[in-house]
């Protein structure tokens, strides 16, 4: 990855984290953890691997993302404002009533959400209906699902982790955003999902551990699950919940917080 | 009689329409034996994907090959289909307005030797809390083949009730049938029966007959469409006659009957009487083992009949 793409990738994440942070403040309550831990996730796949066209939300041959751990919808709301899939002011309706933009993923309701998500455990099952589809209609693109460390507790991601090799859906690239917490506290004490790696390699997938917070891992990974022949991929994420938001990082009780939009404005300009 | 079973027609149907729209998939999740299913898989092998035992799966990959376009047809036992599966079904088809048709097989006392494990009688109940949601059975092969075109061709989710064996035909070829509409059997004075599905459907015609043989002349409607409700059809029938039976293989607490009394309720208060599971859990047993163990019987139909009939008069 070049010096200039890195920094410009790293332009961006800050502007998502900054616009995701602004508006759950604005609103003063929120899942600003797991937001703020796929921020950089969402700023690669955007901005340089999908092949997406924001002014042409359902564009045939477009990769799509499903957002499984999708109360993280927040981010991915800045990151598609961001690009231009609708205007940036939309984001201080969130969750107001009649507003475009829920707390949880709705295709539906906003351009560029790709499956409605948020009855955790059921994303990865849509995601390879997805890839299913577009093997059969032979568009040749990828389909990128996130499911959180928590949400790995539930069995259905493991019914759709045997499925997904037995289809050989290889254009379908998975993440795990492993920020090590959940609501009730930290995933090794609730309900430990350890060793991710061994587990989805023995279900049949191709397997990286990366850091999620840094670019050229990310880039890399990513590249490399897109050349796979015949197996779907799982990136496993190591994340920090609430990553660069100051009053909220790494904090047990970040997981939908209550917060003023004094402290989203403190936390922005921390950023620097 | 019709020379094949319903899951022949089930399949043979879906072949037929698999034929003209490349939308059309097949999802199964370990029951394509038992389902009949194998003809279209066969047929269309890049269109058919079966889960293994696994149905919340099979429910999800359904709502995501909809999402990409294409038109799911996905089936398994309806206990696994309306108990199991509901948050998927509810939340990955339904809210996420999707195009998944789910097919829940063995309905009510039709599961048999499966038994009480087995043996759906909540999952109309179930379905019927899903806002929008189609939910139907056909009562013999005839109906089935003229109502799954027009739920595939639906843009929506659907819940169609499946009896998988049976050859049972009382309609013609001719006959029209439209999903969201009851279409009357008989044509009756003094009493209404509607019934809903494979197994109740011929026991009122046979119950009307008893009953015309003691001059009580009954208006018999296969319903086989529950939700929409043919509102109009059961508010012109309980004007007419003044007294309606509903008979269903399925728990009375939440199926037709509940939708018929809060439509009577509501709209035009009359006596209305329930051939249908009270309050009870599945057991094994041969289907008329089963049927005469919850009163889903002609006779039943018949006594009941006579009780509503003394309410009315009453």
């Amino acid at each position: 990855m070049l010096n200039d793409d890195l920094k410009d990738l790293e332009k961006k994440a800050k502007e998502i984290r900054i616009k995701t942070i602004d508006a759950i403040g604005f609103l003063g309550v929120g899942h600003i953890g797991g937001a703020m831990s796929i921020v950089e996730l969402l700023t690669i796949l955007y901005y340089s691997k999908m092949h997406i066209d924001p002014k042409i939300p359902k564009m045939e041959d477009r990769d799509k993302l499903v957002l499984s751990k999708g109360h993280a919808g927040p981010a991915l709301y800045s990151t598609l404002a961001q690009k231009g899939f609708f205007p940036v002011e939309w984001l201080h309706t969130l969750n107001q009533g009649g507003t475009k933009l829920p707390s949880h993923c709705d295709m539906n309701m906003t351009p560029g959400i790709d499956m409605t998500t948020g009855s955790l455990g059921q994303g990865l099952s849509s995601a390879i209906g997805l890839a299913l589809a577009m093997r059969i209609d032979k568009i040749d693109r990828n389909v990128f699902a996130i499911i959180g460390d928590g949400e790995s507790q539930e069995g259905q991601n493991w019914e759709a982790a045997m499925a997904a090799p037995q289809f050989k859906l290889n254009k379908l690239i998975a993440f795990t955003d492993y920020n090590k917490m959940q609501i009730d506290g930290y995933t090794c004490d609730i309900m430990p999902i350890d060793d991710l790696v061994e587990k989805w390699s023995a279900f049949g997938w191709s397997t990286y551990r990366v850091n999620g917070h840094n670019f050229a891992e990310l880039d890399k990974a990513i590249d490399d699950a897109r050349k796979s022949k015949d197996k779907p991929s799982m990136i496993i994420m190591d994340t920090i919940k609430g990553k660069g938001c100051s009053f909220a990082e790494g904090q047990l009780t970040n997981h939908n917080m209550v917060f003023t939009y004094e402290q989203a404005k403190e936390a922005i300009a921390a950023l620097g | 009689m019709s020379d094949k079973d319903m899951r022949e027609v089930y399949t043979d149907t879906l072949i037929e329409l698999a034929e003209s729209n490349d939308k059309i998939c097949l999802m199964e999740a370990d029951l394509m034996r038992a389902t009949g299913t194998n003809p279209f898989k066969e047929k269309f092998p890049e269109r058919t994907f079966n889960v293994g035992v696994a149905e919340a799966n099979m429910v999800g990959v359904a709502s995501g090959l909809s999402a990409g376009g294409k038109i799911p047809f996905a089936a398994t036992f309806g206990c696994f289909a309306a108990r199991r599966t509901f948050d998927q079904f509810f939340i990955s088809a339904n809210y996420a307005q999707q195009n998944v048709k789910l097919v829940g097989t063995d309905p009510g006392v039709s599961a048999g030797f499966n038994g009480g494990t087995h043996m759906p009688f909540e999952d109309i109940g179930l379905m019927r809390t899903i806002p929008k949601l189609v939910i139907f059975e056909a009562s013999d092969t005839v109906s089935l083949k003229k109502l799954l075109p027009q739920a595939a061709e639906h843009k929506g989710s659907t819940y169609m009730r499946l009896q998988r064996k049976g050859k049972n035909t009382h309609y013609s070829e001719s006959d029209e049938i439209i999903l969201g509409k009851g279409n009357v059997l008989k044509e009756g004075s003094d009493v209404t029966i509607i019934a809903t599905g494979y197994v109740m459907v011929p026991e009122a015609i046979a119950a009307a007959e008893i009953l015309s043989e003691e001059g009580i002349n009954a208006t018999v409607i296969d319903m086989h469409t529950i939700k929409p409700l043919d509102k109009d059809l059961i508010l012109k029938y309980a004007e007419k006659t003044g007294a309606l039976v509903v008979c269903e293989n399925h728990q009375k607490s939440c199926g037709l009957f509940a939708a018929v009394s809060e439509l009577l309720a509501e709209e035009r208060p009359t006596p209305v009487q329930a051939v249908a599971v009270e309050d009870l859990f599945g057991q094994v047993g041969t289907p008329a083992f089963l049927q005469g163990a919850y009163g889903l019987t002609k006779e039943n139909i018949v006594e009941k009949t006579k009780i509503v009939l003394e309410r009315k008069n009453g």
